[in-house]
This record gives structure tokens, C-alpha cells and sequence, in this order.
């Protein structure tokens, strides 16, 4: 049995909001895949109906070999669920929470310690700890660890990165590349771009459609446009100022920086010295401009205002 | 939280038991003579005997009463006419006046009962003392145009069976216990699954393979237990506070409340699959209890509602526990005497129940 990902045309309506339109989507055996986009893309719609706890509209998917509708009940013995938000007992201790769940899935720990072992190990000390008293980095390994302890084929983690400090995200996606190499397939959805270029594919979703899919890699590498990072003391009026320069097609603000992308016609021929020049002819301030490699995020702006 | 569940109905027991009473007591009373003769004193002082009446104003007049009613300082007020006693002697007839303040209607009506009861029995002492003295026909005096009976006259002795002394406690305790039950029962299990709804626990219990069955099992058994638990607890206060009479068979208790909370169970879990929230949970589950209780015959008997209420009160599970637990409690029923109530509530947990588990989607 394989530990594939397959949906087929997949609707969902919630009353008039289609929440995901003609959903095709592969995911191989063994590859951390992930599902990017907004907050309404239609992710955890997504999840909810590849881990049975919601009936399409139409189209069909399969989980590791599984029907979503009809062997649902297989189904969730194959797969793992991590939910976005954390739902475990909070008023069960760490130790409690990971064996009402290996209980539930007919296991016990001690069966399959080894695949939890790494993961584990960390809150281990916290054992008798009730699980409302983790902070968000623990919470989420107990969470994973409770979401492998029946050893499932497939993982599914809805926006696991969300309110875990930067330092335990990292963490996180270490221990994902370990269990992905032990043959797991993994479905995570994010609306971090950053998280996007951790996967080995991404899709990205927009208003409940997948608008590409390909590796992180792959999908920057369709970015054909000069892109160009820019800042100064005023970086509000520098971005309105960029959206005013010639051969300009978009210029957003991106961390602490403003990304302008040109046209490749018009703009092909501009360099940072022509940028810069630009910006001191409009009064700005510390000014720094550089060129820029285009992330995930670039390429997803992009394809929004398509 | 469990401590909590256990004090609730032993605490609840005693407040409601001395709180909700109907015996109406220290009535103020304002007496208004205008005769001053032994036998209007003996009157006014028959009231302020019974215990039922405490004389908070004496005076001659009316005016001054009638202000004194008028600021809620008294409730009831006697007013003897002039010439009380010799009409009484001579006419064999007299009258006084009692005026209520109906503001509260129960206390009104059974402030009136008692100087009703009160007036006859000065009745009667009056006409044995005067026919003692004399040996003419008997005075009588009226009241609210009631004829008095003469001391010849056939009298009615009653008894209270059951509750021989019309405890107000010994009647209200075993109703108030299957109430408690019911309430706490009912709300919790009614909060418990919305609640896990709310915090997403079900969200990652809905993924494993646990049967809708298992699962709904699993959420009532613990509260099932508990309602025994809750019946001993509060059945063991009810005796050793108020010593509240056991007549009947207490495994006959115990049975039927296993087989009633299943009713609030299946109740609760029904609302709950309905809710999206706590709170939602909550407003249903009083609106729908708050109905139930007032209804049910502990506080007014469901006898004397309306045809259509009666009706409606089928679908009112207290409603049969109030009544089993004083038909075997006060009067010792035995199983055939509740048969028909016993298998009304078996009907119902099985239907309620039913509904509930048809209701519950473990998916969307």
C-alpha cells in the first residue's frame, strides 16, 4: 500500500462560499508537501475533508491507498492529524494525554517509543506537567508525538508553525525532515512563505484553488522579472515613490525591506545605481538598495495579481 | 469540581428545603377594636397565639390601619365592630372584618386560611364557655358570611396521611432531590461535549477510530455514575437533617434513577450536538430546565394546571421523578404502584437517548 496523496476535482461549498473549487492534487510517498496560502485559501478545508472528518461536494481523493469516504475508518487508523490549533486535554498531564491517545488507537507508548523517541524525549522531563501549562513550542511536540503514537503512513499538520517561537519552528521542521526520512508522507499546510522553502513541493492556494505546484525551487525559478530589495528612513513614501519609477510593474513592502519588481521589458535595463540615483532625487534618507533573489513569497504576489 | 458536585446537592437540599417554604409565618397583624370587650380581646389574642400572626399595630382607628397597609407595614387587618360581644350574647351573631393585602397572593390566601381557622375555633370556645355559664341557645358568630357551628353540631376532624403533620420539609426534600439530580446531570453533560467542540479536543478525537458508540458511552457513564452517587449523597442529608420519612424500598430508588438520568443524559448530549458554544449550550439547557422545574409538581401540583400544560408535561422528565420519589419515599410504593410512571421514563431515556445518538455526526 502506498502512502500517496490523491484528490480529484475536489469541491466544497459552506452554503454560497465555495470554499474549495476543483481541487487536483498528488502528493508522492516520502516528501514533505505543503499546502501555502492565505488565511481562507481553503487549506484546512483541504485537510479536513483528506482526514474524513468532512464529505466533499464532488470529486473523490485517496489516502494511502484509502477513499476518503468510503474507508474512512481505515482510514484513520493510516493517517495522523495534528489540528491548527491545539487540541489536546489541557487538564491532562503530557504523560496522560500521550497514552489516552495510544489507548484510543488500540497501542500503548512503549510500543512505538522508537518513532516518537526523538520528539518525545524533549517534553519527556515534563511528563507529569499538565498539557494547559506547555508553552507553545512543547505543546506542539506533544501534539506531534500524540499525532504519531499509532505510527501512521501520513501526517497531516494544519499550520503547525503558528504561535511557536522561531527557534522551536526550526526545531519543528528538523524533526519532520527526520520522520519524512523514515518514509513518512507529510502534508503540511502554512501561511508562512518561509516555511514554504522548508518543503520538497509546495502548492499554492488562492480562494480555494491551487494555482501551482512544483518545488520551492522550481517555482522561484519561474520568476523571470529583475527584482530588487530597497530601504530608507521613510518607507512609506519610498514605496510609493518605487510604484512611480520607470519600468516599475510592483513594489510591496517585504520584511524590513521593499521589494520593487520591473517589467522585463522597460525595466530590464535598470540597475541599483539607477534606483538609488532615484531615490536621492526624492529626498530619501539612509537609502539602501540591493538586488534580490525571489522567495516564495515573490513568486505567490505575483501569481495573487494574476 | 467534583467536591463542588457532591456539596451542590446537599447544600441545595437544605437552602431550598427551609428557603422555597409555603408555610406563611409572623404575619403582621394590625387589630382594630372598637368594642374593648372581653370577647374581642379574647379574639385578638386567639391571633397573635396561633403563631401565624404577630400584632404589629393596635388601634382604634380604621384610617390608621388602612395607612399602615397602605406602606406594607402590615399585611392582614382584624377590625371588631362596637357592640362585638353583645351581639354575640344577645343576636347570636356577629361580624368582624378581615382585609388582606393581596399584593402577594399566597400570602394573602393563606393568611386568610388561618384567621379563618382561628375565628371558628373562638367560635366554639365562645359558645361552650357561654352555654357553661348559661344554659340558653348557643351564640354563633359569623364571619364572611360563614355560619358557625353550634357546639351540638357535627365537626370534622381530619389526618394527613403520609405527612401526618403537613411537613413542609418532609414533602418538599424527596422532590427537591430527583430536581437536583436532574438539573446538575442535565447541564453537564449538555456543557461537556460543546466543550470539548470549543477547545478542538473533539476535532482530534474525531480522526481515530473510536466508535460513535464507545465514544458517546464513554462521555455518559461517568455523569450516570455520578447521578448515584449524587442520590446517596443527597438521599443521607435529606435523613439526617430533616429525617425525611423512608418508607419505601431504597433499591427501588436507586433503580429508577439509573434508568432516569439516562433521560437528562441523552437531554444534555442532544442540546450539545446543537450547540457551538458554551454559552449557547448553557441558554438552551436553562431555558428548556427552567420549564421543566416549574412545571414538574414540586412547587405547584400538576393537577391543577391546565388540560394542555398536563399535556405537555408528558415530555417533562422531572416531572415523573418528583412524583416517584414522594410515592415511594413518603407513601412506600412498591413497583407495581410506579409501574406505569417506571416505564414512561424507560420509554423516554430510550427515546431521548435515541435522538441523541442519531444527532451525533462524528464528520461533517
Amino acid at each position: 500500500m502506498s502512502n500517496k496523496i490523491e484528490a480529484k476535482i475536489l469541491s466544497k461549498s459552506y452554503g454560497k462560499v465555495q470554499a474549495i473549487k476543483n481541487i487536483n492534487l498528488s502528493v508522492n510517498e516520502g516528501e514533505i508537501f505543503g499546502l501555502i496560502g492565505p488565511d481562507g485559501a481553503g487549506k484546512t478545508t483541504l485537510f479536513r475533508i483528506l482526514t474524513s472528518l468532512l464529505l466533499p461536494d464532488s470529486g473523490s481523493a485517496t489516502v494511502a491507498g484509502l477513499d476518503v469516504v468510503k474507508d474512512y475508518k481505515q482510514l484513520r487508523t493510516a493517517i495522523g492529524y495534528m489540528p491548527g490549533r491545539f487540541s489536546l486535554y489541557q487538564d491532562l498531564t503530557v504523560e496522560e494525554n500521550l497514552e489516552f491517545f495510544a489507548s484510543v488507537f488500540g497501542t500503548s507508548i512503549r510500543e512505538n517509543y522508537d518513532l516518537i523517541a526523538p520528539i518525545y524525549a524533549q517534553i519527556e522531563p515534563f511528563k507529569d506537567r499538565r498539557a494547559g501549562a506547555l508553552s507553545g513550542g512543547m505543546k506542539q511536540k506533544l501534539a506531534l508525538s500524540c499525532a504519531l503514537i499509532h505510527k501512521p503512513k501520513v501526517l497531516f499538520l494544519d499550520e503547525p508553525g503558528t504561535g511557536v517561537d522561531p527557534v522551536s519552528r526550526k526545531e519543528f521542521w528538523d524533526m519532520l525532515r527526520n520522520l519524512r526520512d523514515q518514509g513518512l508522507t507529510i502534508l503540511v499546510s502554512t501561511p508562512y512563505m518561509d516555511e514554504a522553502e522548508l518543503c520538497d513541493r509546495v502548492a499554492l492556494m488562492q480562494n480555494g484553488e491551487i494555482m501551482a505546484v512544483d518545488t520551492p525551487q522550481g517555482i522561484t525559478a519561474g520568476f523571470q522579472q529583475p527584482l530588487f530589495a530597497a530601504r530608507s528612513d521613510n518607507m512609506y513614501q519610498l514605496i510609493k515613490d518605487l510604484r512611480a519609477f520607470e519600468g516599475a510593474a510592483d513594489c510591496y513592502a517585504f520584511g524590513e525591506y521593499a521589494h520593487l519588481k520591473l517589467n522585463t521589458g522597460v525595466g530590464a535595463g535598470q540597475t541599483v545605481a539607477d534606483i538609488r540615483k532615484f531615490l536621492d532625487s526624492r529626498n530619501h534618507r539612509n537609502v539602501e538598495v540591493k538586488s534580490a533573489k525571489p522567495t516564495v513569497e515573490d513568486c505567490f504576489i505575483e501569481l495573487m495579481k494574476n | 469540581m467534583l467536591v463542588l458536585l457532591l456539596i451542590m446537592p446537599v447544600l441545595q437540599t437544605i437552602l431550598l428545603s427551609y428557603a422555597a417554604n409555603y408555610e406563611v409565618k409572623n404575619l403582621a397583624l394590625a387589630v382594630v377594636d372598637h368594642d374593648l370587650s372581653p370577647a374581642s380581646r379574647q379574639l385578638a389574642a386567639k391571633f397573635s397565639a396561633s403563631g401565624y400572626f404577630k400584632v404589629k399595630q393596635t388601634t382604634f382607628a380604621t384610617k390608621e390601619a388602612d395607612h399602615a397597609m397602605a406602606n406594607d407595614r402590615v399585611d392582614i387587618i382584624l377590625e371588631i365592630p362596637a357592640h362585638f360581644e353583645r351581639d354575640l350574647v344577645r343576636e347570636n351573631h356577629a361580624t368582624v372584618s378581615l382585609v388582606a393585602n393581596a399584593i402577594n397572593a399566597t400570602k394573602a390566601g393563606l393568611g386568610m386560611g388561618y384567621a379563618q381557622n382561628i375565628v371558628r375555633d373562638f367560635n366554639i370556645e365562645f359558645a361552650e364557655k357561654w352555654m357553661a355559664r348559661t344554659v340558653s341557645t348557643a351564640p354563633a358568630t359569623a364571619e364572611g358570611g360563614g355560619y358557625a357551628t353550634a357546639p351540638s353540631t357535627v365537626q370534622i376532624t381530619y389526618s394527613n396521611w403520609y405527612n401526618p403533620k403537613l411537613d413542609y420539609k418532609t414533602f418538599m426534600v424527596p422532590g427537591i432531590l430527583g430536581e437536583i439530580v436532574a438539573l446538575i446531570i442535565g447541564f453537564l453533560t449538555a456543557l461537556n461535549i460543546v466543550r470539548e467542540r470549543e477547545i478542538g479536543t473533539i476535532e482530534q478525537l474525531n480522526v481515530t477510530p473510536v466508535q460513535k458508540w464507545q465514544f458517546i458511552l464513554g462521555k455518559l457513564l461517568p455523569f450516570w455514575l455520578l447521578s448515584l452517587v449524587m442520590m446517596t449523597v443527597g438521599l443521607a442529608a435529606g435523613k439526617l437533617m430533616f429525617d425525611i420519612p423512608m418508607v419505601g424500598n431504597l433499591g427501588l430508588v436507586f433503580l429508577y434513577t439509573a434508568t432516569f438520568t439516562p433521560c437528562m443524559l441523552g437531554f444534555g448530549f442532544f442540546i450539545s450536538n446543537f450547540s457551538d458554544s458554551q454559552q449557547q449550550a448553557t441558554f438552551t439547557v436553562w431555558f428548556f430546565l427552567l420549564i421543566f422545574i416549574l412545571m414538574c409538581g414540586l412547587f405547584t401540583p400538576v393537577e391543577s394546571m391546565p388540560q394542555w400544560a398536563q399535556w405537555l408535561n408528558v415530555l417533562n422528565p422531572i416531572q415523573y421523578f418528583v412524583e416517584f420519589m414522594r410515592l415511594v419515599l413518603l407513601k412506600g410504593a412498591d413497583f407495581q404502584d410506579i409501574k406505569t410512571n417506571y416505564f414512561s421514563v424507560l420509554t423516554y431515556a430510550i427515546a431521548v437517548n435515541g435522538l441523541a445518538v442519531w444527532s451525533y455526526k462524528k464528520r461533517a
